[in-house]
């Protein structure tokens, strides 16, 4: 017997060394829940990870613009409205109204880490006879590519931009039959054409954007879309990236400005995560219920089978409290001891599908984040479960008495 | 003598308040002193079993009075009860009830290890001699389900006078042994007995083991109907 444990840990470690099948059969059914918890959570946790990082790196996570232009109804002088039926008006590319003092009123915000001014709008790249509609973002590079990572994503060529230089999308430059050095004609509908060279080709991962966006100085975006000194986004990002909606509205009520967080422009992803969640917490409401009602049916047996233990224990002066602790114990060490090799099972799972599961040329599906804080949250919950699940169980061996104990 | 036990007018009911009410003891008047050797003999369902738990503290009676060395324990609560217990009595059952996680040697140190909480050398030493005076120091290490049923009876006996009880209650001891063993555990408390001076008071159906005490006390129907010094085994003191 070790010293340094008391009575009824050593009680209830040899009951669940003695019980060994019983004791390996929970033990199994524990590490098989709490392996498809560690394993649903670092898959669930390195989607939304992997996701967010791509979405934070590839798009500012506010953009402040200008406001939408809205029709005024016509009124007669008493303020009835004339005309009930009121056409939407065209929204022409404007430049947001002093958008300098703005983005100096933005870089003033402790909330605001970056915040650059963007001109966009959409143009015609040509090349010979091919000819694709793009989206044209003009930028400053020193402040814009910390906002969206366009040199992380750089495939060829680089991102030094000069007056005359341009960044095109991989899939672009290959419908245009363009590659690094090549020059095309940018046209846009405001009559503004360029012809710019081609100085890096980026990937972002996503077909669509690869096609359509491309990237230029600040003022040849300016001269080509007509809007010489203007603007027409500032991009933000802040310092909490889930506080950006909360900040975003702040802006916008205290600003001439539309403010969209990148939290309302992928609502949907949010509502796949929320739904996400909400399933995972409910599998793992149901696998700790299993996982409890599994640790107290052991307990409640083994109560039974040692029922005389119990009697005998209790007439050499063993107190109610000592043995309500011998199977509060064997519940938390089931609990613990499970989830331990839950966690191994789940690391097991997790290393295999990673191995396993590829992209068709071969590259990870996406990269696994298994966060320590996993298997430490796992491991308490479940001693915890093994601790509640074993105080029915607990409370049925201290109040047996011992004469009916020892009698059967 | 001082009295080690004093019952006065101790009984017993089940069913207390229903219709089914049954009285099991019926006033039982008796005192123990301390060195004695008592073999409490009478039918099945006499309430011998009764009165050895009501003496034991496992059980309380429904009315009248117990006291340990003039103590009443009629008044204390479950918790004192269990401390009075686990310093003042020893038991042995028939059916040997050691624990089988355990070693016999963890076995006898269990009621030390009760009492302290932790386990120490000195409970060892205490152990290995009580197992070497009852002949199985080499057995110490062995799980009880390894032994024999007499091997596991003097592990029992060894275990039961680990604190070094005033008294030491057996609830037929010998009831599941063969004559050599039954012989053997008998003669282990009898020496005990002798040695050291603890007190036995031993509930059995053997007449010829119930001989070899020095007081036999006869229980029928809940009551006691003869108490005697037994004039032939001779008084120990």
């Amino acid at each position: 017997m070790k010293p340094w444990l008391t009575f009824a840990w050593i009680a209830a470690l040899r009951f669940l060394a003695e019980g060994r099948m019983q004791s390996g059969f929970i033990l199994s059914g524990i590490a098989i829940g709490v392996g498809v918890i560690v394993f649903m959570s670092a898959m669930l946790t390195s989607v939304q990870t992997n996701f967010t990082n791509r979405v934070l790196t590839s798009q500012p996570q506010i953009q402040l613009l200008a406001p939408q232009e809205v029709a005024r109804p016509l009124r007669r002088h008493d303020g009835v409205i004339e005309a009930a039926i009121v056409q939407q008006p065209t929204q022409r590319i404007l430049s947001i109204d002093q958008w300098q003092t703005i983005l100096a009123a933005m870089r003033a915000r402790p909330d605001v880490v970056i915040a650059t001014p963007t001109v966009s709008g959409s143009a015609l790249a040509v090349r010979g006879d091919a000819s694709r509609s793009i989206g044209i973002f003009g930028m400053q590079p020193d402040d814009y590519f910390r906002i969206v990572r366009v040199p992380d994503y750089i495939v060829a060529g680089n991102s030094d931009l000069g007056s005359d230089d341009i960044l095109v999308g991989l899939e672009l430059a290959k419908d245009i039959g363009a590659t690094i050095g090549d020059k095309i004609n940018v046209t846009t509908a405001m009559g503004g054409s360029r012809t710019l060279t081609i100085k890096g080709i980026f990937d972002l991962g996503n077909k669509g954007a690869n096609e359509r966006n491309a990237y230029v100085a600040l003022r040849t975006a300016q001269s080509l879309l007509g809007l010489l000194g203007g603007v027409t986004t500032i991009d933000l990002t802040v310092a909490d990236v889930y506080a950006a909606e909360t900040i975003a509205q702040d802006v916008q009520a205290t600003l001439p400005v539309e403010a969209d967080s990148w939290i309302k422009t992928n609502a949907q992803f949010f509502t796949a995560i929320r739904a996400q969640n909400l399933s995972s917490a409910l599998i793992r409401i149901f696998v700790g219920l299993s996982v409890a009602f599994g640790i107290a049916a052991v307990l409640v047996v083994s109560v039974l089978q040692r029922s005389k233990d119990i009697g005998i224990l209790r007439a050499m002066g063993c107190a109610r409290g000592q043995i309500l602790r011998i199977f509060l114990i064997q519940g938390g060490v089931l609990g613990f001891v499970g989830s331990l090799a839950g966690a191994l099972v789940g690391a097991a799972a997790l290393m295999v599908w990673h191995r396993y599961a590829r992209q068709a040329d071969g590259s990870e599906l996406f990269p696994l984040y298994i966060q320590p804080s996993l298997f430490v949250s796992s491991a308490a919950l479940a001693t915890i479960t093994g601790v509640i699940a074993g105080i029915v169980p607990a409370l049925r061996a201290a109040s047996l008495d011992p004469v009916d104990a020892i009698h059967g | 003598m001082a009295d080690l036990l004093a019952l006065e007018g101790i009984r017993k009911s089940y069913n207390v308040g229903t219709p089914v009410e049954t009285e099991v003891l019926h006033g039982i008047n008796v005192t123990i002193h301390p060195r004695e050797f008592v073999a409490l003999m009478g039918p099945s369902g006499s309430g011998k079993s009764t009165l050895l738990n009501i003496i034991g503290l496992l059980d309380r009676p429904t009315s009248g009075r117990l006291s340990i060395h003039g103590e009443d324990t009629t008044q204390l609560s479950e918790a004192a009860l269990t401390s009075l217990r686990g310093h003042t009595i020893g038991f042995v059952f028939q059916y040997h009830y050691l624990i089988s996680a355990f070693t016999a040697r963890e076995n006898v140190m269990m009621p030390m290890l009760l009492d302290h909480g932790r386990p120490d050398d000195a409970m060892e030493r205490r152990a290995d001699e009580l197992l070497d005076w009852v002949d199985l120091g080499k057995w110490r290490n062995n799980r009880a389900l390894n032994m024999s049923g007499g091997q596991q009876q003097r592990v029992a006996i060894a275990r039961a006078l680990a604190m070094d009880p005033l008294l030491v209650l057996a609830d037929e001891p010998t009831g599941n042994l063969d004559t050599a063993s039954a012989d053997a555990v008998f003669e282990l408390m009898r020496r005990f007995n002798r040695e050291r001076g603890t007190t036995f008071l031993i509930v059995t159906h053997n007449h010829a083991l119930a001989d070899r005490c020095n007081r036999i006390i006869q229980v029928v129907d809940g009551r006691i109907t003869e108490d005697r010094i037994n004039l032939l085994e001779g008084h120990s003191q």
